[in-house]
């Protein structure tokens, strides 16, 4: 099976958008070889911007290419994008409603070996509270692509959220992505899983597993998370009556956190978040990480195991 | 500095690199370059210019290093290691899940480690912080830092440099690593941040700039600093990036990438003094 990360699907369909709509620009800070705008920077060097290590620089220059009519993509690790530029992309970004485009790499624990100071588990939950902000985690190199272009002709800023490590694609080509919309890839009675990223993946391994002992579970795509899709959510939720969300992300602020909140007010229901519990990272390889901090398969099925037991209990 | 005290800093320097060399071999992953450009000035410090003290390293009187470009983590655990911190065989499970050695330095995990960096341009604040800390305590220990050139890109270096020199820090001295290089590629191509000298006197800091290599001129500019009063002190280091391994000598290729066996083999061959 060929795997890709979704960065590079980023690169790619940068480079292709930049022949389709001569007002994309680009924008990095020092890392465009790992982010992979290195693609459209090689393609278009005059519409390609490096900031240097100047992150809240990168963020303020974007603005102002929105400002003026551009489209901007800005990236670097999400750490830095979302952590050193906060106050940049909610004051200059957010708060005018600026038609940039914030496409962080290297978020979550499978940034792996450089350890927690570059492993941002909070960007999600920083970006989700500033109003105006359309925030995507896409979960595979197909719908890297679909959101990357819905991002471009969307008007208003986006933050997209994206990972290092090469992943299976899981999504079919004719995958269709909607901004705001969640899609139900698989229908379940007993409980609902709300995943998004590489999570997704881990969810849908997860329900068949459990398919096998007779749990049928709906697993449900939120690549958007905000504004999420309050609607598909509660519908799929009141179905199911048991709820699990898993992210590669803090339990605090995230999908976890969204999908409570929507749940809360609309139909309240046992619910379980799987995801890094209140803990920065560390180093180690991406996936021996993911066991640890137990995102995986088996993390999702215990979770889930564990709602249907409440739901059944009443 | 007498020739004795020359020649063991050249075999401590000779020493770290191989281990550097090691244990991003058995990581897989890292950064040489950067690691292998500031081993004279970090064989410097902890070898010949500063008090610290393995078996008691929050003892509060040390003076302080803080790795500013906190990527270079292997240069400093490698020093630490030859200090005696943690046994060197350790230093073989870098960057390895479980590992008290982080990819970047971590103050919480690593004994020695004074403070966590890896997020470019804030170490040298934190380093501000401890210099004036030391004042307020009428302490006479001194502060160190270490910047990499592009990471004086970081508006942030430039708060910290103006606050330095505001409350008149003579207790700290950093050192810059000048390589030209940072990952897209030569600093003065990616976003120029010359003329360093230039801008730190500008800052208000004494600057003197030196062959990064040489253990001499290291030796006589931290010399010059201490003597220096009213002011920090700059001390702008020309280097190699990779020095000492011809292939990874100015690459910018071999910022983020750990030696294969073979490369490492050949690494190793070229340094020489192995045991
Ligand atoms: C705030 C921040 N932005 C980006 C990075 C990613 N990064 C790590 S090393 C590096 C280049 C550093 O260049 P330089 O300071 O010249 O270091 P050296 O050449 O000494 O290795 C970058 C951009 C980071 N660690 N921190
Ligand atoms: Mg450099």
């Amino acid at each position: 099976m060929i795997k890709i990360a979704t960065r590079t699907a980023y690169g790619q369909t940068l480079a292709k958008l930049g022949e389709e709509n001569p007002n994309i620009v680009v924008l990095d800070a020092d890392l465009s070889k790992s982010t992979k705008t290195a693609d459209f920077a090689k393609k278009f060097p005059e519409r390609f911007f490096n900031a240097g290590i100047a992150e809240a620089n990168l963020m303020g220059m974007a603005a102002g290419l929105a400002a003026s009519g551009k489209v901007p993509f800005a990236s670097t690790f999400a750490v830095f994008a979302t952590g050193r530029a906060f106050e940049q992309v909610r004051n200059s970004i957010a708060y005018p409603k600026l038609n940039v485009k914030v496409a962080a790499t290297h978020a979550g624990i499978t940034v792996g070996e450089d350890g927690g100071s570059h492993q941002s588990v909070e960007d999600v939950s920083l970006m989700r509270s500033l109003p105006n902000l359309t925030v995507i985690v896409p979960a595979d190199a197909v719908e890297t692509e679909k959101a990357v272009r819905a991002a471009a002709e969307h008007q208003g800023p986006v933050y997209i959220r994206l990972g290092r490590l090469d992943l299976p694609v899981i999504l079919p080509e004719d995958y269709e992505f909607k901004l705001g919309k969640a899609v139900a890839l698989r229908e379940g009675w007993d409980a609902a899983v709300f995943a998004n990223g590489i999570m997704l993946a881990l969810a849908l391994e997860a329900a068949e597993a459990l398919a096998r002992e007779g749990i049928e579970v709906a697993v449900v795509n939120v690549s958007t998370v905000k504004p999420l899709d309050t609607a598909t959510v509660a519908e799929v939720a009141r179905q199911a009556g048991a709820v699990v969300t898993a992210e590669e992300h803090s339990i605090i602020g995230g999908l976890g956190s969204a999908i409570a909140e929507a749940l809360v007010e609309n139909c309240p229901v046992p619910m379980e978040r799987v995801g890094l519990k209140d803990t920065f990272g560390e180093s180690g390889s991406p996936w021996e990480l993911m066991e640890k901090y137990g995102l995986t398969v088996g993390g999702i099925v215990d979770a889930v195991r564990r709602v249907y037991q409440r739901k059944a209990q009443g | 500095m007498n020739q004795t005290k020359l020649e063991e800093l050249a075999s401590r320097a000779l020493s770290m690199r191989r281990m550097i060399i090691e244990m991003l071999a058995a990581s897989k992953s890292g950064h040489p370059g950067g690691s292998l450009s500031a081993v004279e000035i970090v064989a410097t410090l902890y070898f010949a210019a500063m008090q610290v003290d393995p078996a008691n390293p929050h003892q509060p009187d040390r003076d302080r290093f803080v790795l500013s470009k906190g990527h270079a983590a292997p240069v400093l655990y490698s020093a630490l290691a030859e200090k005696g911190f943690f046994p060197r065989e350790e230093l073989l499970t870098l960057r390895k899940t479980g590992s008290h050695l982080q990819g970047h330095p971590d103050m919480k995990k690593t004994p020695g480690v004074d403070m966590s960096t890896g997020s470019l341009g804030q170490g040298i604040s934190a380093a501000v912080g401890m210099a004036l800390a030391g004042k307020l305590d009428k302490k006479d220990y001194r502060v160190y830092a270490l910047l990499g050139d592009g990471e004086c890109e970081e508006g942030m270096v430039w708060e910290a440099a103006m606050a330095a020199s505001h409350y008149k820090l003579d207790n700290l001295t950093t050192f810059l690593d000048y390589n030209g290089l940072q990952i897209d590629g030569p600093v003065q191509e990616v976003m120029n941040p010359t003329p360093l000298d230039q801008k730190f006197q500008a800052f208000g800091w004494e600057v003197i700039q030196i062959d990064g290599h040489n253990f001499q001129e290291i030796w006589d500019a931290l010399e010059k600093a201490r003597g220096t009063k009213g002011k920090p002190t700059m001390i702008i280091a020309r280097t190699v990036k990779g020095k000492g391994v011809s292939f990874m000598e100015n690459q910018a290729g071999w910022h983020g990438n750990a030696p294969n066996a073979e490369q490492a083999a050949q690494a190793l061959a070229e340094l020489g003094g192995g045991k």
